[in-house]
């Protein structure tokens, strides 16, 4: 096969046992890899209501066909499960060096079924294969974790792990591979950790082939000058990182703050911007496999009570840890973001679930007699203090290791979590960016900017500028946002490649790569046949219409503060629409005709 | 004048795109253990070093190799291997110094940079310009320049 390599690992934790199997070419061609083939092979084989902390929910690591090529960014893969955090489906990019060396010996993805009995973690060495006791390994965060293990096997191999947060089963645990790039959300490492698998480790020496050699170094030639041309791509993100958007949220008005409390500007965001960053703590820009970017902050705070080396934060984390939770000063988000990277933590859930907490306790509904010491927005020391706990369940930790929903609710509170389908949702202030909100409330994953990123269109005027405060139109942008994501996702390239790239391109990049004829048409088909198949789990789980909805405080109470002071989100006027432009009913259910069209 | 390969380890993202864009040219698919320049990375100084051959002129390799199956291009002044006149000896590996020279086990032969015929995909792909190919004159040396700019500010200031 060309693009794929042609091969799937199985391997069962609960006998041991470890296959190669075929790819199935007719459902990779349907839906890719990554996202869409792993969504795919996990509901072919595990049925929907299956609880997400147990033995029968299958955990996918799968790449795509650009994977490790030299398509633009092609170092991602996917992680699918369902979530113990939201209960829908789990699919947690990451990118890094992990899933190109999963491909380079000589398989597309790995099938992990039932549950070992001890720890144990797998050595993939090109066709040999191994189960090994990981013992020595259980309590190790993921420095130790990754440096021990490569020790052990090889210097070249590329590892991906959890940390004390996934062993502790924290519903939003990640899955970190080489040392600093995450499988982030909706706690894909609580099901590596009930499965007891603490790493995969993998190294390969094989090759990844493309159909048309010549075409494709064209297409992607094409497609890399767009990308380093383009101000956001070759600029913006290369200079200051995601973090550049720090600024650009606050002056629009857009950026949340405490707890989505006080939005949308913050006081001295400026301390925590991806531009104070670059000036202080920076040390390096970083890459994954193949790219043209370079978003990655290595950083270091030199000293202090912060003090410590790692990678990030990027934007979402500067945020979710900084104005989120009040917090200014940048060396303690650095230091938060680096206990999520060690411990194996999604920082996007962790700050999240910290402000809540932090409104929690000031309107009363907790005290310290659960927290054991007054916690307030604005408290750095008790932000990055709780977020270390959480990972071990110490003390306070252990509520909020069950995220923002749960522990809201626990008090009494439900509304002040500040999720979707129990999904903490990220740095874009819904209220000022009316088709993000859209998106959030429609997200298959619930809380989620990376399934369709409208901040593009409504703040940063790519591929053009909308009104961010209109409704009209915004569920046709959504939906094409939401279906290219999904190919993108599942192609095995990076998001970020859109603000330069579209759908033409990577149907460019694919075709010459498999050898299968795509057009930029069939791009965004595919991806619509993924939202849909993702969407039929859902609804096959127990989730209806009344779930594609944002907190009610993003609903009914104004912005309090900046330009966009006085709006709310108008979901209301946005969703039957949406529901329409997708082709389902009014209770948002995939019609039969557009099923038999999508071939579902 | 005779083009250099230079390497900058300061602006390098660790992304090893040049090792992609090095395999395939020479291999038309995506092997990175086959590529003639690597990114060795130190993840917890988060420094990386492309590395790859700079062809020596008193060249430890060619002196080593018996057949002669090392040969300058006299156009590149890349040290080329000739594959029918190798005899995978290896000596040339166990020579070089810097560990510039590899074996590739799956398709029997020497790795080596030959500068891609005088248009290096690693110098042409590098997104950060840690990786270029210049004219070997000082003027065009960035390190020589950055440097020979303290002096400049230095003059100044002494202005």
């Amino acid at each position: 096969m060309y693009g794929w390599v042609g091969q799937v690992l199985r391997i069962n934790l609960t006998n041991g046992t470890i296959k190669k199997e075929a790819l199935d070419q007719a459902e990779a061609g349907k839906y890719l890899g990554a996202r869409g083939l792993g969504t795919r092979l996990w509901i072919k084989e595990v049925g929907p209501t299956v609880d997400a902390l147990s033995a029968e929910n299958n955990l996918i690591f799968m790449t795509g066909p650009l994977t490790g090529t030299l398509a633009t960014n092609g170092g991602r893969y996917n992680v699918v499960c369902k979530s113990p955090l939201t209960g829908a489906m789990a699919a947690s990019n990451s990118g890094g060096y992990w899933g190109p060396e999963l491909k380079y010996a000589g398989y597309d993805g790995i099938i992990f079924e039932g549950k070992a009995e001890k720890p144990v973690y797998v050595w993939i060495n090109d066709d040999q294969v191994e189960i090994r006791c990981a013992e020595h390994l259980w309590g190790k965060d993921v420095i130790e974790t990754t440096d021990t293990l490569r020790a052990e096997t090889d210097f070249d191999a590329k590892v991906a792990c959890i940390g004390p947060a996934g062993e502790n089963l924290v519903k939003f645990a990640c899955i970190v591979n080489d040392y600093t790039r995450a499988a982030g959300r909706s706690g894909v490492g609580a099901v590596m950790g009930f499965k007891n698998l603490k790493a995969v480790v993998v190294k390969g020496t094989g090759a990844v082939r493309v159909a048309d050699p010549d075409g494709f170094l064209e297409a992607l030639t094409k497609a890399r000058e767009m990308v380093r041309s383009h101000p956001v791509t070759g600029t913006g993100l290369g200079l200051y990182g995601t973090g550049i958007l720090i600024n650009i949220l606050d002056q629009s008005g857009g950026l949340p703050v405490n707890n989505f409390r006080d939005s949308g500007t913050f006081p001295n965001a400026d301390a925590t911007s991806g531009e104070t960053l670059a000036k202080t703590y920076l040390v390096r820009n970083k890459g994954c496999m193949g790219c043209a970017i370079g978003c990655g902050r290595i950083v270091n705070v030199p000293d202090g009570p912060f003090k410590g080396f790692g990678e990030g934060p990027e934007y979402e984390a500067q945020w979710s840890l900084g104005a989120d939770c009040g917090v200014d000063n940048l060396a303690a988000i650095v230091r938060a973001n680096n206990y999520c990277n060690e411990l194996g933590l999604d920082p996007i859930s962790m700050g999240a679930t910290i402000a809540c907490a932090f409104e929690l306790f000031e309107i009363g509904a907790i005290s310290e007699k659960e927290t054991g010491r007054a916690i307030r927005f604005g408290d750095a020391e008790a932000m990055v203090e709780l977020t270390r706990q959480t990972a071990y369940r110490e003390g306070f930790g252990n509520e909020l290791a069950e995220g923002s929903y749960r522990l809201a609710s626990k008090f009494g509170h439900p509304e002040l979590s500040m999720s979707v389908k129990k999904q903490e949702l990220p740095a874009y202030d819904p209220r000022g960016l009316q088709g993000l909100g859209l998106n959030y409330a429609t997200s298959n994953r619930g809380g989620c900017h990376v399934r369709g990123y409208m901040t593009s269109p409504e703040i940063l005027g790519i591929p053009e500028k909308l009104d961010n405060l209109a409704t009209e139109g915004k569920a046709g942008w959504t939906k094409t946002f939401q279906d290219l994501t999904a190919a993108v996702d599942s192609s095995g390239i990076c998001l970020f490649l859109t603000f330069a790239i579209g759908a033409p391109e990577v149907a460019a990049q694919l075709s010459t790569a498999t050898g299968v004829e795509c057009t930029a048409d069939d791009v965004l088909k595919i991806g619509e046949r993924i939202w849909n198949m993702e969407r039929l789990f859902n609804l096959a789980n127990g989730f209806t219409k009344d779930d594609d909805t944002l907190p009610p405080r993003l609903l009914k109470e104004p912005m309090k503060v900046g330009p966009l002071k006085g709006v709310v989100n108008k979901l209301s006027e946005m969703l039957p629409e949406y529901y329409k432009v997708r082709g389902w009913d009014e209770d948002g259910r995939p019609t039969p005709e557009k099923l038999e069209e999508l071939g579902l | 004048m005779a083009k250099v390969l230079m390497i900058d380890p300061g602006k390098c993202i660790s992304c090893r795109t040049c090792e992609l864009a090095c395999v395939f040219k020479h291999d038309k698919e995506f092997r990175p253990s086959a590529a003639r320049v690597n990114v060795v990375q130190f993840e917890k100084e988060g420094i990386s070093v492309p590395l790859m051959c700079l062809q020596c002129e008193t060249a430890a390799c060619l002196k080593v190799c018996p057949t002669g199956a090392l040969k300058k291009n006299a156009a590149t002044g890349a040290l080329e291997v000739a594959d029918d006149r190798c005899i995978r000896c290896k000596m040339c590996i166990n020579a070089c110094p810097f560990g510039n020279a590899t074996f590739d086990a799956v398709k029997n032969r020497v790795l080596r940079c030959d500068l891609c015929g005088g248009d290096p995909q690693c110098a042409k792909f590098c997104p950060g310009g840690a990786i270029t190919y210049v004219e070997a004159t000082s003027g065009t040396l960035a390190k020589k320049r950055a440097y020979a700019a303290k002096f400049k500010d230095a003059l100044e200031v002494a202005k």
